[in-house]
């Protein structure tokens, strides 16, 4: 027992671990920022390598908490994003006051995720979900001095509250209707009578809060335009990945037996979420706000993939999320930078970048690319994966509307390709320097986008550890 | 011989462009990278006949089949005919002559050659794929080459046209992509060979064969989908339009000769959609044309016309109007390409395309009006050059269907040559005869490079003109296995 508790618990207890080495550190002597900061990103990438001893499956509390090779994955994908993340920030963190308490609130959400994935049970999915969301909202607020800023945390903390209580309405009835929290047993009393139908509903809506899928997006480009970049990329990948992860879950294990109900209500809003976020992207000139209607988009294709419930669906999520982790991250580790060095962040002050940021110029444009899912970059191959996941039940009509979508997406964001590259600036911005470790950020992101996509190996890998209905 | 090589010399070409430092290095990568490959597919050629001649039956030589996402059925499996032998000849060709013409590109010229070799990668990868993902994959690397050729290096109004073309052509794409999904959720998987031999379903060819063939379709410029066409080429540099027109648009026919192999039953319905498309584009891009006063706007416009007797060719569905298809392709190729080469070395010295605004060019600079002239009249299909033999090849093609409308149909295209004639011999009767103005009669002539581009062009054209011969040898066997399956649909009917 004890030792399984060590195995199965490791991740988790190192990233407690690191949070309270982090408490201790404050207490003591001043240090400077970047040793604080190295050391965090040491943790991280030694966590991630936790992730890939011992894959063994099992649970722990009387399956309160549950893991397998996929989940192990998928917290090493959550971990990565952290660990480029933490990269990039180092331009904007090196002179921030309160580094620490940065990195306490994004390890404690972090670490909230992973137990959110790892829960066998809806009491400790609802903790997990609201230790990731609450840290989250104080970090929006962490450029102290910018109104909006704070205006963003608490649109946020507002936005997911609301959308927790109306998951725990969600998660009362499904109680009352079945008498049990654990998912194992739940899946066997689901059998589609109204009260677990509007149970469903609720829970559903829940997710689609924290997964912004429209009608329930509309916080998200305010939040996204507010916080920080670092928070930004946080929400917009991380967030968003662990809660797709464990909606999936959710959805092939338990939600099983009404999987007919969920398809059709999966494809309806998937296509709205397409359609709304591709028609508000058109108009951004804020990066960060262009980043968040397309990521909106994108949960749209997501949905697209893990309708039809199979196997191809699932696997294609989890490399979907991959190679958004790269795409997006690639994409915010430039606006990053500029924005930390400049303060610019809009799109109209990106003209003529490539005069005077050759190597950050394309890196955005393969992001960019990667995001739109021209090949050879690997969003050409995630965004194909979905698609034809999707298609496997025969629904055509999702399949052509999702493609003449991808061509609304392809025009923004060529903009931006075109902005960089063809458009005539005075005072463009000016050559930046760039601090080595976000280079290195930006080299991991560029080369796992192309690498991702052409090296069949990791989508098989990832087709292998799926599930499906 | 391993296919696979006409990938990677020209990626290895792109790297090495990357690395290398100052225009006389990058271009003599360039074209050591783009000889290398023509000589490639020179010893291609060699050996593809040697084998045939040896008595090997195969459809597909030189196949190579490996799995590359295993557990979707997706393979990476390569081979050629002779069709896709043709288009590798005609593309390697066009990027040696490419490169040539661009000798002294100085605005970004790393960028510039590394997009141009990469847009030939997406050519080669898809001519050479024997499975549809792979060959989406590679015709959608070739868009992004094209839009930043445009958008950067282009004149006029270069963003609009470059943001028309990659949008067009994205939407083009999208929807091969919703025909080729129909494809595979009825055969599982994607492989053509595989397809061709269990057949698709009636009613999943009648559902998918509008998008993968309108699809590709846009590529190849069929009417409505060309608009991209006039404004994408003239905005282009030199060398890009000679690969959009040489290359980019081949590919589109390239695939609709291959959609209408794999659904021939749903090719054989649609036929005369697809003819009167066709015939559409021919009159109205012949039409066009006659109204344009900018050199490349009216190469880009016959080029509409053009196009639409590869896919009038293609939708008459017999051996003889699907060899003069294949034939037009190529030779569409090398004359567009010539056209625009020689349109580009004349706009470098007048710095005007404006017909109105040249005159008397023979006297300043004969070398590249009579590469203008050759071009011309290979345009309007003079007997000699390779545009007559396609053309008469299609025709008398077409006309052996003796359907009415099928019959009109080729009387109206046929007439359009009269058209083109018009708008070539006036263009080239006031941009190349009558008196020279002041300040061009003491521009140059052709510079080595130059005159080596277009020497390797009119090489081309005057082979398949004058020894029509040796391309239907290579290619005959091929469109024949095509026109089997066809046939047995229609003997059916």
């Amino acid at each position: 027992m004890i030792e399984n508790l060590f195995i199965h618990l490791r991740q988790e207890l190192a990233l407690t671990l690191l949070i309270f080495l982090l408490l201790f550190i404050k207490l003591g002597k001043d240090r400077s920022n970047e040793s604080i900061m190295n050391l965090i990103n040491f943790g991280l990438l030694l966590n991630l390598g936790l992730g890939f001893c011992c894959h063994e499956a099992g649970d722990l509390f009387n399956g309160m908490f549950t893991t397998n090779t996929l989940i192990v994955f998928e917290k090493d994908l959550l971990n990565l994003g952290i660990l480029i993340i933490s990269m990039q920030s180092y331009a904007w963190l090196k002179n921030h006051k309160q580094v620490i308490e940065f990195y306490l609130l994004l390890l404690t959400s972090l670490l909230g995720m992973f137990f959110m994935i790892s829960s066998g049970n809806l009491l400790m999915f609802y903790l997990g979900l609201e230790m990731s969301t609450i840290p989250l909202a104080a970090a929006a607020n962490f450029d102290l001095t910018k109104r909006k800023s704070s205006e963003a945390a608490m649109k946020l903390i507002l936005s997911s509250a609301f959308s927790s209580s109306i998951l725990l309405l969600g998660i009362s009835f499904l109680y009352g209707s079945s008498g049990t929290l654990t998912f194992s047993i739940l899946s066997a009393h689901i059998n589609g009578n109204p009260l677990q139908l509007f149970a469903f509903i609720l829970f559903f809506s829940g997710f689609a809060f924290k997964i912004s899928a429209v009608p329930f997006h509309l916080w998200t480009a305010d939040v996204y335009e507010g916080s920080p970049v670092a928070v930004t990329s946080f929400l917009s990948v991380i967030s968003k990945g662990a809660v797709l992860f464990t909606l999936v879950n959710l959805l092939y294990k338990v939600f099983t037996p009404i999987a007919n109900t969920w398809y059709l209500l999966l494809v309806i809003l998937a296509a709205a979420t397409i359609l709304i976020g591709n028609l508000f992207a058109l108009r951004q000139d804020n990066f960060k706000r262009f980043l968040a209607f397309s990521s909106i988009a994108q949960v749209g294709f997501i949905l697209v993939g893990i309708s039809a419930s199979s196997q191809a669906g699932a696997a294609s999520l989890l490399y979907f999320i991959l190679i958004y982790i790269f795409s997006n991250l690639a994409a915010f580790g430039v606006v990053s930078t500029v924005s930390a060095l400049t303060g610019k962040e809009n799109i109209s002050d990106f003209k003529g970048f490539y005069k005077t940021n050759p190597i950050l110029s394309w890196v955005l444009t393969i992001a960019l690319f990667s995001l739109a899912g021209v090949p050879p970059t690997a969003g050409f191959f995630g965004k194909l994966f979905l698609m034809m996941a999707g298609a496997a039940k025969g629904n055509y009509g999702i399949i052509i509307f999702a493609a003449l979508n991808m061509v609304i997406s392809f025009y923004y964001y060529l903009r931006i390709v075109k902005a960089m590259f063809m458009d005539e600036n005075e005072s463009p911005i000016q050559q930046l320097a760039i601090p080595a470790i976000s280079k290195l950020a930006m080299f991991i992101c560029v080369a796992g986008i192309i690498v991702t996509g052409i090296a069949s190996v990791v989508y098989d890998y990832i087709y292998s550890i799926s599930i499906g209905l | 011989m391993n296919l696979t090589l006409l990938i990677l010399i020209p990626l290895l070409t792109a790297l090495l462009i990357l690395l290398a430092k100052g225009l006389q290095q990058i271009r003599t990568i360039g074209l050591t990278g783009a000889l290398a490959q023509l000589g490639l597919a020179g010893w291609t050629l060699k050996l593809y006949l040697d084998q045939k001649a040896a008595g090997n039956k195969a459809t597909y030589l030189f196949e190579s089949n490996q799995s590359w996402f295993k557990a979707l059925h997706i393979n990476y499996h390569i081979g050629i005919d002779g069709i896709a032998l043709a288009m590798i000849l005609l593309t390697s060709v066009i990027v040696v002559a490419g490169i040539l013409v661009s000798w002294t590109m100085d605005k970004l010229s790393k960028e510039y050659f590394f997009l141009l070799v990469l847009l030939s990668m997406g050519a080669y990868g898809f001519f050479i794929s024997l499975d549809l993902f792979t060959l989406f994959f590679f015709l959608e690397v070739a868009v992004i080459p094209k839009f930043l050729l445009i958008g950067i290096w282009g004149s006029g109004d270069k963003t609009k046209s470059a943001m028309k073309l990659a949008l067009m052509l994205m939407a083009g794409s999208a929807l091969v992509m919703v025909g080729l999904f129909g494809v595979y959720y009825n055969t599982n998987t994607f492989d053509i060979v595989q397809i061709s031999q269990q057949g698709i379903p009636v009613g999943v060819q009648k559902f998918f064969f509008p998008f993968a063939f309108l699809g590709f379709g846009v590529f190849a410029a069929l009417f409505p989908f060309h608009t991209w066409v006039p404004d994408g080429h003239a905005s282009a540099p030199t060398a890009a339009s000679m690969f959009l027109a040489g290359i980019s648009m081949k590919l589109g026919g390239y695939g609709c000769l291959r959609i209408a192999a794999l659904m021939p039953e749903a090719a054989h319905a649609y036929s005369w959609i697809i003819i009167l498309l066709a015939t559409i584009a021919i009159i109205y891009g012949a039409f066009a044309t006659m109204m344009q006063t900018d050199l490349k706007y009216i190469n880009a416009y016959s080029s509409i016309s053009h196009c639409g007797f590869v896919i009038l060719g293609i939708g008459m569905l017999n051996k003889t109007s699907m060899n003069g298809a294949v034939i037009q392709m190529v030779s569409h190729g090398l004359m567009t390409a010539l056209f625009f080469a020689a349109i580009g070395m004349i706009y470098s010295r007048t710095h005007t395309r404006m017909v109105a605004q040249l005159g008397g060019l023979l006297k300043a600079m004969p070398f590249i009006s009579t590469v203008f002239v050759i071009a011309g009249l290979c345009s309007l299909g003079l007997p000699g050059f390779s545009g007559f033999v396609a053309e008469m090849t299609v025709f008398m093609g077409s006309w052996q269907n003796p359907e009415a409308a099928y019959r009109l149909a080729t009387i109206l295209s046929g007439a359009s040559i009269v058209v083109t004639a018009v708008y070539i011999l006036r263009a080239t009767g006031r941009a190349i005869m009558g008196p020279i103005s002041e300040e061009h009669a003491l521009l140059g002539d052709a510079s080595w490079n130059e005159k080596l581009a277009a020497i390797l062009l009119i090489t081309g054209i005057l082979i398949i003109g004058l020894a029509p011969f040796l391309i239907n040898h290579l290619i005959m066997p091929s469109t024949d296995v095509i026109m089997l399956q066809i046939e047995k649909i229609t003997a059916l009917k």
